[in-house]
């Protein structure tokens, strides 16, 4: 293997990338007593019991199903309504079509901070307060118009004549659609998707706050560690590595279309 | 300016196991380019002319051979080193220059003095017939304008050895192309460069270049000009891959000047030792007549092709069907009729590769 | 662009328009009927004209410099982590290699913090920062550097800006991988064969290819560290004093830890509108650019 300065670049940055990945590792095998009283490389009396504690409280590990539930239902329901959205800005022109979908983008660059107090109001009001589906739909706000424009970039790829053949040919247009085009557009879909789970399992101002017991989001169940009488930062650290592996997972499934796939479509 | 000499030239991908034989993506070949010709690498795509093309360039490094540029040895030699101009299938501009801008950048890289640079452009701009939009951005272009841009870049460059074409009119509009293959030609002309020209496009090779490289599998089948490939075709693919349409092949015995196929007997223009293997005889439709009325071999015409210019028939000998050409004006029905071939046109392939006969 | 006219394609739109109709404009709505009233509690509301505005936007006020601190400090942020983010995700960008299994296993590693929930980047850095506990914190000091992120501002600062980093060069650098990815080997070639340099390559070659993308890149960097909240407030939770208190961390704790309506409505959308028109900059010079390449 031959050392030159772009491996030495990428291996520094990896460095950097994980220093703070491994000493979160590294406290999540320690006890509290070993956090506390010195500083160690790796932990020298390893233990599980911080992972143990989580997967046997259901207070913790009822967080991790309540957010997932809301990142794949908030998902599901935003590509599922970007894609004919999409498919009408990348094809037709129309009425406002310009301005529709600014206002939409503008959605995407709203502070959620903006959000918090009228969500609280208003899904309380509708009865949908402290339920996945409170958080599912606010996440809405952002996923869906960030699925319509990444959907938009990958539909404006497939060419126009796929379409009026298949009209030609005597397809109905949902026909068309779903057994044509869906396949066409597939990359898309998933690149669509990544980024809807991507933002829906990140982003927790929201989520904690349209939550308070019975939906509650593994990141308030965190937040709960430190109002306990000191820190008990080996729990922490344990929950934290924990909430890393679902984003790994998915990742590792979309390795290959990483990189296009960020540029949504638009190299 | 520079002759390229390649000297037992060719490239293997290494192998895993130090026993097994080499795979030749370009078979070891002997050959010199000589300056001031312009050349042809024709073949199907996979036959190694990119491989050649990409070791003459620097981007390959050959596995076997030398390659020399004049007489320096330039076989390891970095591409930026190598004085060669190159222009690539899809036009290579810089978007955010001129036009102008475009063909200083390499003399400006090599540090050509600001006049001199500046003439040297304008007179290349003129050549290419680039001047008008010399102080236009180079992105805004057509395809073939920015094509004659790759290649002012190489030519700008007093330095330059030789220019390589790697299938420059792919993406070249059809009606322009041909201007443009005639403007590379007149740049050929007006500059005295060696240049050489990959395509697939027989009609590209034959018109470009003076002589022709025929390529198939890695391996170099024939290299002459237009007109040895076309009348004396050394292998059997070259006379099938040039002209249209390919040339005709029949299995055959040979015995001293006459062929046999079958039952029937044909006149050879010369004299051949007895010959074992795949034997064949082949001629070009061109010079292989059919009438209802003449001489020569009964034959059974099945179909006629108008193209307007000149009529095709295709015939049956035997269980063989051959294409040929029927004479301006003659009437032509289908069924019973004669072939004429003119014996000097007829060649013998054994094993594909043609045998020349002793003087008769 | 010949896209045939048809307004019938607004029915396509239409489950679009009524979720985002559902989960912004009547929340906003709610926003705007706040910021023009005021509260005797008890649900008593009455009309307060522009009152709230005006004390917002007037610096000598309590609210008003407040919010110009917070605006302030929050633009400076985004410009400083701008300002480190691109340079590095594009030398990071050039640095990924191009074949082999390392390709696969860089990209992954680079996007890991991307898909790490924001509170727990935030958990993160706070552990690997703090002077007892942290790697960071510890050599730092270690080293003779005074730091403290919890008590010094320039520490807790620098904190944040590293963080911030650390959590999304990722993301500049897969973009601007893209865009190097899309170019094709010819133009490195032609390069070799013109005498270009590094650097020539560089500036002429692959940073023109990567403008589109990297201007999307800017435009979800500013975005996105123009309304951070989770991070700082796990790490530092707007301290010492206000000096990491960016906008939505003190709209977070007026509207929902004061329960100031009048005031966090107010702010909400005089927030909302700047980010609403720096937005409307950047969509235009992005469809302008799209518009260039056509030609």
């Amino acid at each position: 293997m031959r050392i030159n300065g772009r491996s030495l670049g990428i291996a520094a940055y990896l460095v950097m990338l994980f220093l703070p990945i491994y000493w979160l590792l590294n406290m999540s095998f320690k006890t509290n007593g070993e956090i506390v009283s010195s500083l160690s490389f790796w932990p020298h009396r390893p233990t599980l019991a911080n992972y143990g504690h989580i997967f046997h409280d259901p207070a913790w590990y009822l967080g991790f199903v309540h957010s997932l539930s809301y990142v794949l239902l908030n998902t599901v329901i935003s590509v599922t309504i970007a894609l004919p959205a999409a498919y009408a800005f990348s094809r037709f022109r129309f009425l406002g079509d310009k301005h529709l979908f600014f206002w939409l983008l503008s959605n995407l660059m709203a502070p959620p901070a903006v959000y918090a107090m009228p969500f609280f109001n208003f899904y309380y009001s509708i009865g949908l307060f402290d339920t996945v589906w409170a958080v599912a739909l606010a996440h809405c706000l952002f996923n869906v118009p960030l699925a319509v424009w990444i959907l938009e970039g990958f539909i404006s790829g497939v060419p126009r004549e796929i379409d009026e053949t298949a009209a030609l040919d005597g397809y109905s247009f949902p026909r068309f659609f779903v057994k044509i085009f869906l396949p066409l557009i597939g990359n898309g879909i998933g690149v669509a998707a990544f980024f809807c789970f991507m933002f829906s399992w990140v982003e927790q101002l929201l989520a904690t706050t349209l939550t308070t017991v019975n939906a509650k989001p593994i990141a308030a169940v965190m937040s709960r560690v430190y109002s306990a009488a000191g820190m008990d930062w080996g729990l922490l650290a344990a929950a934290g590595v924990l909430t890393m592996i679902p984003g790994a997972i998915v990742i590792w499934f979309v390795r290959n279309h990483i990189a296009k796939g960020f540029a949504l479509g638009r190299v | 300016m520079a002759t390229i000499t390649l000297d037992g030239v060719g490239h293997a991908y290494p192998t895993r196991d130090p026993g097994e034989a080499k795979r030749y993506a370009l078979k070891p070949i002997n050959h010199v380019w000589r300056n001031g010709r312009a050349y042809a690498l024709l073949g199907p795509s996979g036959c190694g002319k990119t491989t050649l093309l990409n070791i003459i360039s620097g981007l390959v490094i050959p596995s076997d051979g030398r390659l020399l540029f004049d007489d320096r040895d330039v076989t390891s030699v970095s591409t930026e080193k190598r004085n060669i101009a190159q222009v690539f299938q899809f036009p290579v501009i810089y978007d955010t220059m001129t036009v102008r801008e475009n063909l200083l950048f390499p003399l400006r890289n090599r540090g050509v003095d600001k006049r001199t640079a500046e003439a040297r452009v304008v007179e290349i701009a003129g050549l290419l017939d680039l001047v008008p939009v010399l102080d236009r951005r180079a992105r805004g272009l057509t395809a073939d304008a920015k094509q004659k841009i790759s290649l002012g870049r190489g030519l700008v460059r007093s330095d330059v050895s030789a220019v390589l074409f790697d299938e420059p009119l792919t993406v070249i509009d059809p009606a322009l192309k041909w201007e443009l293959r005639s403007k590379l030609k007149a740049v050929h002309e007006a500059l005295d460069m060696l240049m050489i020209y990959v395509t697939h496009d027989q009609v590209e090779a034959m018109t470009f270049a003076d002589e022709v490289v025929v390529m198939k599998d890695g391996e170099v089948l024939q290299i002459g000009t237009p007109t040895e490939l076309f009348e004396r075709p050394d292998h059997a693919f070259v006379g099938f891959f040039i002209g249209s349409p390919g040339m005709n092949f029949l299995p055959a015995t040979v015995e001293g000047a006459s062929g046999h196929v079958g039952e029937t007997a044909f006149a050879l223009g010369s004299g051949y030792p007895s010959l074992t293997d795949k034997v064949q005889l082949g001629f070009r439709p061109d010079y292989a007549t059919v009438s209802n009325d003449g001489a020569g071999i009964p034959v059974t015409v099945l179909r006629i092709e108008d193209l307007g210019r000149r009529r095709l028939a295709r015939v049956a000998l035997g269980p063989h069907e051959v294409t040929a050409t029927v004479p301006h004006g003659a009437p032509i029905a289908l069924g019973e009729a004669r072939l004429e071939v003119a014996a000097h046109h007829l060649h013998v392939y054994v094993d594909d590769r043609r045998v020349e006969g002793e003087a008769a | 662009m010949d896209k045939p006219l048809n307004n019938r394609a607004w029915l396509f739109v239409l489950p679009v328009l009524v979720f985002v109709l559902f989960s912004s404009l009547l929340p906003v709505m709610t926003v705007v009927n706040y910021s023009v009233q005021d509260t005797m509690g008890q649900n008593n509301f009455f009309w307060n004209g522009i009152a709230w505005f005006q004390n917002l936007l007037d610096p000598s006020t309590d609210i008003g410099g407040r919010f110009a601190n917070a605006l302030v400090r929050n633009l400076l942020f985004s410009f400083v982590v701008l300002a480190l983010e691109l340079p590095l995700g594009i030398a990071v960008a050039i640095c990924i290699p191009r074949h082999g299994w390392k390709v696969g296993a860089s990209l992954v590693a680079i996007a890991l913090p991307l898909l790490i929930p924001w509170n727990v980047v935030g958990t993160i850095w706070q552990i690997f920062a703090r002077a007892d506990i942290g790697l960071l914190g510890a050599a730092l000091n270690g080293l003779g550097i005074p730091y403290n992120d919890t008590q010094d501002p320039t520490s807790a600062w620098a904190t944040i800006v590293v963080m911030d980093v650390w959590h999304w060069t990722g993301m500049v650098a897969l973009l601007a991988y893209a865009g190097l990815k899309s170019i094709p080997d010819a133009f490195y070639q032609a390069a070799r064969i013109d005498g270009a340099g590094r650097w020539s390559i560089f500036r002429n070659i692959e940073l023109p290819k990567m403008q589109k993308v990297l201007v999307i890149a800017v435009l979800l960097r500013f975005m996105e560290s123009f309304m951070i909240y989770t991070e700082p407030s796990v790490v530092t939770g707007g301290g010492p004093g206000e000096s990491t208190s960016f906008l939505s961390l003190d709209l977070v704790k007026i509207a929902l830890g004061q329960v100031d309506l009048g005031n966090a409505a107010a702010m909400s959308l005089v927030y909302n509108l700047i980010t609403l028109t720096i937005c409307y900059a950047f969509f235009t010079v992005m469809t302008q650019l799209d518009r260039r390449k056509d030609v």
